[in-house]
């Protein structure tokens, strides 16, 4: 039935398939569309993933005593988290509000938990750069990176619950794997950052942070995409197109860096793939909640199988 | 920080007043079966709390030119026209099962609208028990007041829009040459000095009425069972179940037909219900990404 439902027009129009059809006020749209600018909000995700990962991976090359790979993902935590501010700034109604962000702290708000996972994140993420760069209080700047470190994973996977805690139906109803989406797709574009920035020799925990990545993305996004109706906006239009092509693209380089990897031109060329497929995943999960939310189907539909179960049952 | 989602009796408590020290929760109820489509709700709302006009534009759908509530919509009059389904013949006979059952015996207007059936209704905020606008306000712009409802402070507001896609029912907005997001506050500032709303002011038919929730939920159940009396079968409360996906709404309707014939959602629930599950699946992927990078670097060395 819900293969077939069509949008729009009430049950006077001329009937097709009956049982296929849920109704509607003028085929208007019921929840609101998000007011979130692309590529604002978007681009900040694929940031804040991005940086949050590379502070992990900044930790673990100076553990190693890596330190052309330590440098690289250090830049790389500091620069995404300060570009995802401007991002994020950008996108409000009231900019010269964003300290209202921290007037309180709601763990019932992701976007109020996140300000004060970001805040930190960016701070210390800064301080471990400024350390590196001057070579001053090496053991702060080196406190500094734990800290950022400790505070990368909330900040690439807090956006998931971010999108997933709204009544936008594809986003609410993937609120299980979008976190694992999200771990995945941070991981591949800061080990891919990471193979663009350092030689091969050096490259080796970012080729294999990014493969991880990799496989935990596409399997969370695999599981996500099997879902009926509600995941229908991941796999058809624009944004269905967006996340195949983010798919292939992760999975190519996957491959291809685990063949070829020690190459510098493969290396760069993995590098590259492995963050633009980043971008678009990122792309593809906000415009598939944008098209969900535009369509009274995925809100009306699943209501109305929810409402006969439990008339049912 | 209170409760989530399910039932929840004294929400004004819940959200810190003290108990028993607090006024009654308001609320709207909101009987569209004497819903002339005047539109006066409309424009006392807007008169009187100086919202702006949105444009002055054509659907081309119906008699209906305001389309939705948004951001300078807080009262929407919806006018469904519903052409009779020319299948069926009303025989009159009383209706079996549960209301909704009927949904084509086409009860509401049998003289000469040359087939078409004819609903409106006035929508509102419902000022949910489980608000999920303000729930998901990173600010505290959004808050409960002392009547139970919810409103925005425009002072606090900074425009992050996340309210906008948590309401379940597409209520909030923000104002695009404003940046701030704004929507019916029950008129908060008449409910203080002991005034109606605007709009139940206005209404001609008490199709609005306003008073304490509590009340309101009894003269509903009584409406409903004097339109099923009338054979008016297909008459149905709407938000008014404590125990529904938002916990009840403080405005809620009779309605004439299935929700989403009014723009409305059928089963709304409350994005928080699934709370506690996002938090421990952001938990368990961060732990994971912990664990990738521990991968990474205890794997072959360089």
């Amino acid at each position: 039935m819900t293969q077939t439902a069509r949008t729009g027009g009430g049950r006077g129009e001329q009937s097709m398939v009956p049982e296929a059809e849920f109704e509607s006020y003028y085929g208007r749209q019921i929840i609101k569309t998000p007011t979130w600018k692309t590529p604002d909000v978007p681009l900040y995700l694929f940031l804040g993933g991005m940086a949050g990962a590379s502070a992990v991976l900044a930790e673990g090359a100076a553990l190693q005593g890596n330190d052309r790979l330590e440098h690289a993902a250090r830049w790389v935590a500091a620069a995404g988290a300060g570009a995802g501010t401007v991002a994020l700034v950008h996108d409000l109604g009231r900019p010269e509000r964003f300290l209202n962000m921290l007037r309180v702290l709601k763990p019932t708000s992701p976007l109020s938990v996140g300000s004060f996972v970001l805040a930190p994140f960016s701070a210390l993420s800064s301080a471990a750069v400024a350390s590196q760069v001057t070579g001053r209080l090496p053991l702060l700047g080196r406190l500094a990176g734990v800290g950022a470190a400790a505070f990368g994973p909330p900040l690439a996977t807090y956006t998931a619950a971010l999108l997933a805690n709204t009544a936008v139906p594809a986003w609410h109803e993937a609120h299980r794997e979008l976190p694992f989406v999200f771990a995945g797709s941070g991981a591949t574009a800061a080990g891919g950052m990471a193979m663009l920035l350092t030689p091969p020799s050096a490259a080796g925990p970012a080729r294999r942070m990014a493969v991880a990545g990799a496989a935990l993305e596409l399997a969370a996004s695999e599981s996500i995409k099997r879902q009926g109706l509600v995941a229908e906006p991941y796999r058809e239009g624009r944004p269905g197109r967006l996340m195949r092509v983010a798919s292939r693209m992760t999975a190519g380089a996957a491959v291809l860096s685990l063949v070829a990897g020690r190459s510098r031109l493969a290396s760069s060329l993995c590098g590259a793939t492995f963050v633009t497929a980043s971008v678009l995943t990122r792309f593809g999960v906000f415009e598939a909640g944008i098209a969900s939310a535009k369509d009274p189907k995925y809100v009306v539909v699943p209501q109305r199988e929810r409402l006969a179960r439990r008339t049912a049952g | 920080m209170g409760s989530l989602h399910g039932r929840l009796d004294d929400v004004t408590a819940d959200a810190g007043y003290q108990p028993g020290e607090h006024p009654p929760r308001k609320g709207f109820f909101t009987d569209t079966s004497v819903c002339i489509g005047c539109k006066a709700c409309e424009v006392a709302c807007k008169e009187w709390n100086d919202v702006p006009d949105d444009g002055f534009e054509l659907t081309g759908m119906s008699y209906d030119n305001t389309a939705a509530l948004g951001a300078s919509t807080w009262r929407h009059v919806a006018f469904v026209e519903k052409p009779l389904h020319p299948t069926t013949t009303d025989l009159g006979l009383p209706g079996m099962g549960p209301p909704g059952a009927m949904e084509h015996e086409d009860q509401g207007a049998e003289s000469g609208d040359a087939g078409v059936r004819w609903l409106m209704s006035s929508d509102v905020c419902k000022h949910c028990t489980h608000a999920a606008c303000l729930d998901v306000c990173p600010t505290g712009a959004l808050f409960r007041t002392e009547f139970g409802t919810v409103v925005v402070q425009p002072d606090v507001c900074n425009g992050c829009g996340y309210c906008v896609p948590a309401c379940p029912y597409g209520v909030i907005d923000l104002r695009k040459e404003d940046g701030r997001a704004f929507k019916c506050t029950l008129c908060y500032d008449r409910l203080k000095a002991d005034q109606t709303p605007a709009c139940a002011q206005a209404c001609p038919t008490e199709s609005i009425q306003f008073g304490d929730l509590s009340e309101l939920r009894q003269r509903a159940d009584t409406r409903v069972a004097e339109l099923h009396d009338q054979g008016v079968d297909v008459a149905r409360l709407y938000g008014h179940d404590p125990e529904d996906g938002v916990g009840g709404d403080g405005a809620f309707f009779l309605l004439l037909d299935e929700p989403e014939v009014y723009g409305l959602p059928p089963d709304p629930v409350v994005t928080t219900r699934d709370l506690g599950s996002m938090w421990r699946h952001v938990g368990a992927a961060a732990v994971t990404l912990v664990g990738i990078g521990v991968a990474a670097i205890a794997g072959r060395r360089r």
